[in-house]
């Protein structure tokens, strides 16, 4: 949902928030926490703050990103993937970087922190987690009428009367929280908000947010239970689902995209 | 009337709009002429508030374009920007529907509705109204496009470069009804033309520019004279009469 959101502001269907930096930015703060707190002092800081700060810490830092890179040179979609890939870079070699410097206990931490896991779910936070869920998506219905004028572009939006900066930043405040607040719980997914964005815009087939929005949590709901549900249950396997999902979902983007169904 | 006083525009080093200052009527259709990069699609986004006004000042109806908040404008002045490139993937009437969003944010009524079937068929876009805009070709677009500017009803419009991939017929056809709107509903258009033919015999008033400056303005028959054309232009052209109306021989 959050990547529907973000490809409306950036009006592109290609760009996500993981493209744009947001994954490597979170693996960037997982490091240097383990890198000034050590194992046991990142092991032993209290799963709700440190939830609750890790999202802070990443809504502030990827409006900024995201703000940064949408605010001016929107227009210029080639410039503004550019920019957002080297970021991405920025914040892995920075990472890489302090990564080095840890020993390999610590190292193995980062690791595990740095990949995505639905069954690693700390149950304590899963209320929280809704909470903030919850409101970035009743927001974004509520904006739903509005976002699709946004994402018709500027240069048609303004003259139609929306404050396009204005929306623009209320749209990448939502993307931030909805986002964080799901790397903070489950990890880095990357590639899993543009296959949800994909199948939505190309099963609903509807410019209509109030329509697409739903649909892209729905989707994305089925996917991750369905899958958790068949890993575990049906085939007793205790690998990485988000993996799979990816692989899965990948094929199933790319199908739709050689048929010609998202554009 | 708009308002355009002492209006200059510069990016980097470079003057695009020097001190540009003139007044567009009511009630009348202005051509904006001007060879490739004279500065006449900056000028109509400084009126259209799509680029931000470095130097001077400018009113629609009075009200300063900077101050005044943008749904109000809309309610009084439709753009057609030259370049219609477009973030979602859309059908011609849900394009066409958009045009009506100052006046329903969002909540259609049955008005609304009416007001968008009635620019579909104003177009002769009513049997395409379900086609996606990437399955039409580059005219069938553009008279979308207008036509999701009739549908927001203004008393200005603002087009750059309408005629763009309009044939014969379809060119003439946008301008006869641009004519009427302007004669029949009282409204306003400004637009952009590089075929001074079509503001010869349609325009009321022509504002011609050069290297981000006026060059001459006013009726057909006193801008479109050969030495001011070539002023323009930087080319020899001779230029004959039909209908009363100048006729530019520009292409022989
Ligand atoms: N974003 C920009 N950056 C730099 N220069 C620009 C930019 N946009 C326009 N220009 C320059 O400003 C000048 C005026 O451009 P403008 O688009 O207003 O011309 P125009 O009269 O509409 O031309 P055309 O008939 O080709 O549409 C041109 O010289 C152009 O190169
Ligand atoms: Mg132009």
């Amino acid at each position: 949902m959050a990547t529907v959101l973000f490809q409306t502001v950036a009006a592109n269907r290609i760009l996500t928030p993981s493209i744009m930096g947001f994954d490597a930015l979170y693996v960037l703060m997982q490091t240097a926490l383990v890198a000034g707190l050590g194992i046991t002092g990142f092991a032993l800081l209290p799963a709700g703050p440190k939830f609750l700060i890790e999202v802070t810490a990443l809504v502030a830092a990827s409006l900024m990103l995201f703000g940064t890179l949408l605010g001016r040179g929107g227009q210029d979609i080639v410039r503004t993937i550019l920019t957002g890939v080297i970021f991405g870079i920025l914040f892995r070699s920075l990472a890489g970087f302090l990564a080095r410097l840890l020993d390999p206990n610590e190292y193995a931490v980062v690791q595990q922190a740095s990949f995505a896991s639905f069954s690693r779910v700390n149950a304590e936070l899963l209320p929280w987690a809704a909470g903030l869920a919850g409101i970035g998506i009743a927001g974004a219905i509520r904006l739903a009428p509005r976002l699709d004028v946004l994402a018709l572009g500027r240069r048609i939006s303004v003259p139609l009367g929306l404050a396009h900066e204005r929306m623009a930043l209320l749209t990448l405040g939502l993307v931030a929280v909805l986002v964080s607040a799901s790397t903070a719980l489950v990890g880095p997914v990357g590639f899993f908000g543009l296959i949800v964005a994909g199948l939505a815009h190309g099963l609903t087939r509807d410019p209509r947010h109030a329509v697409l929005l739903p649909a892209a949590a729905m989707i994305a709901g089925v996917l991750l239970v369905g899958g958790q549900t068949l890993f575990e249950r049906l085939l007793g396997l205790q690998s990485t689902l988000s993996v799979v999902v990816e692989f899965a979902g990948g094929m199933f983007f790319l199908w739709l995209l050689l048929k010609g169904r998202i554009r | 009337m708009i308002e355009i006083e002492a209006v200059s525009h510069r990016i980097g080093q470079v003057t695009i709009l020097d001190h540009v200052g003139t007044r567009l009527p009511r009630g009348a259709m202005t051509a904006l002429i001007g060879p490739n990069g004279a500065g006449k699609s900056t000028l109509l986004n400084l009126v259209a508030r799509l680029l931000p006004l470095q130097e001077g000042r400018i009113a629609v109806e009075g009200l300063d374009v900077t101050r005044t908040p943008s749904r109000a404008l809309a309610l009084r002045m439709a753009v057609l920007g030259q370049d219609t490139a477009i973030g979602s993937r859309l059908r011609v009437r849900e394009l066409v529907g958009f045009g009506r969003w100052p006046h329903h944010q969002g909540r259609p009524d049955p008005a609304d509705a009416a007001a968008v079937l009635a620019a579909l068929d104003a177009f002769g876009l009513t049997p395409l109204g379900a086609r996606f805009l990437d399955e039409l070709s580059g005219g069938q677009r553009q008279r979308a496009f207008v036509a999701m500017t009739f549908a927001q009803a203004t008393d200005w419009l603002l087009l750059d470069e309408p005629l763009n991939n309009l044939d014969m017929a379809h060119a003439r056809a946008l301008m006869a009804r641009l004519h009427s709107l302007v004669r029949e509903e009282g409204k306003s258009v400004v637009l952009v033309v590089h075929e001074v033919n079509y503001a010869a015999a349609w325009a009321d008033h022509i504002v011609a520019l050069r290297d981000g400056r006026i060059v001459a303005e006013g009726p057909p028959a006193e801008v479109l004279t050969p030495a001011i054309l070539c002023d323009i232009y930087g080319m020899e052209m001779a230029v004959t009469e039909h209908a009363g109306r100048p006729l530019v021989l520009h292409h022989i």
